[in-house]
Order: structure tokens, then C-alpha cells, then sequence
């Protein structure tokens, strides 16, 4: 084993535990988004491009 | 279809829908014999011993700081000259990222420099210039926050972020123009690179799989900045016809 193991480790373990929290913001965000939407959807707001669709 | 024509926040929607998981399985195939070639599939350094596999994680988020800031301000341009819808989304959604794999080069380089120079930092020329870029960043999403109106918030941050890719090229050329601890260019360079092709490999093979992995990202949180102005937009007609 090296003697600097740790640093090897700590390394990998900040960049594992960065990447993975990017991934979650995203997909997190893209849940919390599409949720919004769905629930201003379903009180009856309608985007201005979708409402003069439906005119 | 031409590409431009995905330039529309509708159809980058159902673009991204479509191409998120294939990219996502790529990442994870290519992250998974990255990892195996920096582990097991490549030698120990001469010099550096074991040290040597930091570098295969921070190479690519020191390429990807970069990147990212030249995907900024590809995107400051469309903000300024053609007021284009998803210029500043794009950029929007580039910075947190921007300002992760920033994070990251300087850590890992951080991680790697106390074994081997004997110091977790040093003002050096390419260490000072990556941490003024993580500033930036931050300066550039705390801008985002502090303005209401999206627009004027898109001019000035595009603004800003050209004014600030005057440090990308320091970033890239601090080794050659300066005296710094930091080693000189290695990969890209004139003469070829200086590291074995048994490490080169693993090292270009985790460049790939993070910069995929950035693209899934990216183009992700492009989607999710989409759906929230349209929310907000909502969210504002919906106060409007009540008030």
C-alpha cells in the first residue's frame, strides 16, 4: 500500500461525492420543475403560447 | 433537422428527452473502464508512485472549469447579439457546474500537491488564476440571484462573463508564461505529450467519460431552467389575473 493512499482516497471520495450531488441537483430539479407545472396546470394556468393555441 | 432548429426551448425539451439516457448509459460505461484503467490498468509513476492516479480526476475537472467557462461565453454572445431565449439559460445552467469541476481541480490538486511539493497551496500563477475562476463563478451566479429581471440579469451577467474569459487563456498559458510550481504543459503540446501512452490512456479515457458526463449535466440543467421559467411565467399570469 502506498503512503499516500489517503490522499488518493480523499481525492476520489470529494470528486465521487461532488459529481454525485450535481447529478441529483439535476435530477431533483427536473422532478421539482415538471411538478410545478403540473400543479399550475391542473388550477387551470395555461402558458401564453398554449392559451392562444387553444383560442 | 437542422441544428440550429433545436435552438428553441420546446424543441430542446423533447431533443434532451431523447438523448439524456442514451448519454447517461454512455457516461456510465465509459466512467466505469475509466475508473478500471486508473486503478488497475495503469503503472504507478517513476516519481510520483501511486500520487500519479489524483491526476486522472484532475486533469478532467481542470479541463472541464474551462470548458465550461467557454461554453459561458459562447453563450454571453447570443445573449448580447442575437437576444437569443436559451443564450442565458444555457449559461444559467452552466455555472453551478462550472463552479463543481472548479472546486474539484482545486482539491484534487490541493490533495496531490501536499505529497508531492509539500504544501496543500501555493500562490503560483496557475493555482491563483484557477481560484479567481472559481470566484468568478460564484460572482457570476450570486449576480443571477441578486437581480429580479431577467433580462437586464442576462446583459450584465453576459457582460461580465467576457470580460472574465481573459483569465481562461491565463489559466492555460500561466505555466508557459510564468515561473510556477505547478509543472508545464504536458498533453497538449507542440512536441507531443510527455506522459507514457500506459497512463495517457486511462487519463484521456476519464477526460471522455467526465465530459460526457458534463454534457448529460448540462444539457439537463438547460432543461430544468426551461421548465422553470415557464412556471415563473405561470406563476406571474396566475398573480396577474387575480390582482
Amino acid at each position: 500500500m502506498s503512503p499516500h493512499t489517503g490522499f488518493i482516497v480523499a481525492a476520489y471520495a470529494v470528486t465521487a461525492v461532488t459529481l454525485v450531488v450535481l447529478v441529483l441537483w439535476v435530477a431533483l430539479g427536473a422532478r421539482a420543475q415538471r411538478r410545478r407545472l403540473t400543479e399550475l396546470e391542473a388550477r387551470g394556468v395555461r402558458r401564453r403560447s398554449a392559451a392562444k393555441e387553444t383560442a | 433537422m437542422p441544428l440550429i432548429d433545436y435552438a428553441n426551448p420546446t424543441r430542446f425539451l423533447a431533443f434532451s428527452a431523447r438523448v439524456l439516457p442514451w448519454l447517461a448509459a454512455a457516461t456510465a460505461v465509459l466512467l466505469l473502464v475509466g475508473l478500471w484503467l486508473s486503478f488497475f490498468g495503469s503503472p504507478p509513476d517513476y516519481q510520483q508512485g501511486e500520487t500519479v492516479r489524483i491526476m486522472y480526476i484532475h486533469v478532467p475537472s481542470a479541463w472541464l472549469s474551462m470548458l465550461c467557462y467557454g461554453v459561458m461565453a459562447v453563450a454571453a454572445v447570443g445573449t448580447l447579439v442575437w437576444r437569443h431565449p436559451l443564450a442565458d439559460v444555457t449559461a444559467r445552467a452552466a455555472a453551478p457546474l462550472g463552479a463543481a469541476f472548479t472546486f474539484l481541480a482545486l482539491v484534487t490538486g490541493s490533495l496531490w500537491g501536499k505529497p508531492m511539493w509539500g504544501t496543500w497551496w501555493v500562490w503560483d500563477a496557475r493555482l491563483t488564476s484557477e481560484l479567481v475562476l472559481l470566484i468568478m463563478y460564484l460572482g457570476l451566479i450570486a449576480l443571477w440571484q441578486a437581480v429580479d429581471d431577467f433580462g437586464r440579469a442576462a446583459r450584465v451577467v453576459a457582460v461580465l462573463t467576457l470580460v472574465g474569459s481573459i483569465n481562461i487563456p491565463i489559466i492555460k498559458f500561466s505555466v508557459d508564461w510564468w515561473n510556477t510550481l505547478h509543472q508545464g504543459e504536458s498533453i497538449f503540446r507542440a512536441g507531443g505529450p510527455t506522459i507514457d501512452w500506459s497512463m495517457l490512456t486511462a487519463l484521456f479515457t476519464m477526460m471522455a467519460a467526465m465530459t460526457l458526463l458534463y454534457a448529460a449535466l448540462l444539457i439537463g440543467a438547460i432543461g430544468n431552467e426551461i421548465l422553470k421559467r415557464r412556471a415563473d411565467q405561470m406563476e406571474m399570469m396566475a398573480a396577474g389575473e387575480r390582482g
